[in-house]
């Protein structure tokens, strides 16, 4: 992937992502993920290469919750639907079970401006729910709460996927969060991105929190920190 | 009298802003501080209100010390004491009916403009919005009307709409226009890009991206917008009024006689009312915009 002024962002990068698998990918700031999710869903066109994404109501958690301020979290959790045009008797039912899924029961009627960052990245999250995706896309959804918040958030999506099953693609700083909840890490380094390194998580789901301090979870992310490091020089 | 330029207009700084969002603070303030803060009501009311007062006291204080200690009998024409403006300007029910009446006709007039500029200030936001081209094209001309001091084409409105409401209605038009040009412009485009992304991604079309992303978000700026142009068109009344005679009697033709008889306590009276209808149309304003976004958006000084 070249942008028109002649950066080079993505260089072979190749991999796939079935159904009922969680995989990761890790680099550093700028090296392109934001980048390949966007070409995965159509939101940036590729310059070269071959990319074959179901993109049949595609789930994307962007980086920031992206919620409409003016709206409530019942009416923001349902924007999708209002733009898929799912009928409108089995919305009320939609939104009920998503924002029930992320734990914000009892939150319906807030607007944005009253909700924490995590509520607010768990409303984004209940909003991409509603479609049941087939193809989950995250692009750092965690990056901005804090450390416990993002445990257990990453508790939270693990369900999720355990629950929905869906082909989820997620990027992330953080490699604690990447070995925590995937089937797959794949390491990328700095700009042009290539992947560097590919990991197979083999913890059995559904991955308990105290996984985190077990000493083979720990060798894991001591290989994948290698593997980023070595991606930087 | 000088338009707000562009930034001032987006930014919505005005004067009255400051006043009426102090206010709204201090109820706020008093009832998210009662708990830890051992601040009463009443003390937090005296706050806001006496300071204008001590201020306003002063003010006729000094009108007074004009009146009687700087102008001589002969002289005192020019500025009559509070208390006669009063007995004459607004005791007096012949002279204060008078001035009431104009002040409704007037306020019809800028009632028609403005309404007039939102349909026109709408449209036009909504398709400058639409295609960078129609921006590029209309924006240099918004410019250059808003630049026009009023006063400059009042010959050329009269000559061609007469001398009658229409013409004063026009005067309140290109008054009180462009802030809501700018102001519905800047508000449409004021969406973030990630919802924009959002709207792309789910295959949203140009109707529904306007429907249900650029126009919710344009809200609080249109409504910013709004207030400054409800303020305009009121001057803009006023002002087509004093230039065109003919039709109904307004606020400004009363000015304008009040001057020219040396009828000094009803200029001051019909001047006050006038303002005072300025700050009513603005808290009017105002508290539509808190109606309308005050529950999801901070509405912080616009
Ligand atoms: N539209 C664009 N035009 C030119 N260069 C771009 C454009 N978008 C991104 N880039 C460059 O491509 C590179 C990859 O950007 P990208 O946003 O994908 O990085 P990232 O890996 O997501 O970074 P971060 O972890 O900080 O979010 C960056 O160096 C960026 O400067
Ligand atoms: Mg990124």
């Amino acid at each position: 992937m070249t942008f028109p002024d002649g950066t080079e962002a993505l260089r072979d990068v190749s991999f796939s992502v079935d159904k009922k698998e969680f995989v990761t990918v890790v680099g550093p700031s700028g090296c392109g993920k934001s980048t390949l999710l966007k070409i995965a869903s159509g939101l940036l066109e590729r310059t070269s290469g071959e990319l074959e994404v179901d993109r049949d109501h595609l789930g994307y958690v962007f980086q920031d919750s992206t919620l409409l301020p003016w709206r409530t979290v019942t009416d923001n959790v349902l924007l999708l639907a209002e733009l898929h045009n799912i009928p409108l008797a089995d919305r009320k039912q939609l939104a009920r079970d998503a924002i029930d899924l992320v734990g914000l029961t009892g939150f319906e009627n807030h607007y944005p401006k009253s909700l924490s960052g995590g509520m607010k990245m768990r409303v984004s999250l209940a909003r991409t729910l509603t479609l049941k995706p087939p193809v989950f896309l995250f692009d750092e959804p965690f990056g901005a709460v804090d450390e416990i918040t993002r445990e257990h958030l990453n508790e939270e999506t693990q369900k999720l996927f355990l629950r929905e099953g869906f082909a989820g693609l997620f990027i992330t700083h953080s490699i604690g969060e990447a070995v925590f909840m995937s089937t797959r890490v794949l390491v990328m380094s700095a700009r042009p991105g290539r992947i560097v390194a590919e990991f197979v998580v083999p913890f059995d789901y559904p991955r308990k929190p105290e996984l985190r301090f077990d000493p083979e979870f720990s060798k894991l992310s001591g290989e994948v920190s290698h593997a980023l490091r070595g991606g930087y020089g | 009298m000088t338009l707000p330029d562009l930034g001032q207009a987006s930014e919505t700084i005005s004067p009255l802003a400051g006043i009426d969002a102090s206010a709204a603070q201090a109820v706020d303030d008093n009832v998210r501080q009662a708990a830890f803060r051992p601040k009463s009501r009443g003390r937090e009311l005296a706050e806001t209100v006496l300071p204008p007062l001590v201020l306003g006291s002063l003010v006729i204080a000094a009108w007074y010390f004009i009146s009687y200690g700087v102008l001589t009998e002969a002289r005192r024409f020019l500025l009559r004491p509070p208390h006669q403006v009063l007995q004459v300007g607004f005791l007096d029910w012949e002279n204060f009916s008078e001035i009431l009446l104009g002040l409704w006709s007037s306020a019809r007039v800028a009632t028609i403009g403005l309404s007039i500029s939102i349909a026109i200030g709408f449209f036009l936001a909504t398709l400058m919005s639409q295609a960078k081209v129609v921006e590029r094209a209309v924006f240099p001309f918004m410019v250059a009307l808003q630049a026009i001091p009023v006063l400059a084409i009042v010959p050329l409105i009269s000559f061609w709409w007469g001398t009658g409401q229409r013409s004063r209605i026009v005067v309140c038009v290109i008054i009180s226009l462009f802030p809501i040009i700018v102001n519905t412009l800047f508000g449409l485009q004021s969406a973030e890009r990630g919802i924009h992304d959002l709207f792309t991604l789910h295959h949203a079309n140009r109707l529904t991206r306007l429907r249900k992303l650029m126009f919710p978000a344009a809200l609080p700026a249109i409504f910013a917008g709004l207030r400054i142009s409800a303020g305009l068109s009121v001057i803009g009344a006023i002002v087509g009024d004093f230039f065109f005679g003919k039709g109904g009697v307004g606020i400004g033709q009363l000015l304008r006689r009040y001057a020219n008889n040396l009828q000094g306590e009803e200029l001051l009276a019909a001047v006050i009312m006038s303002s005072l209808l300025g700050v009513a149309v603005f808290l009017l304003f105002g508290w539509i915009q808190n109606r309308a976004v005050g529950r999801w958006h901070d509405t912080t000084g616009a």
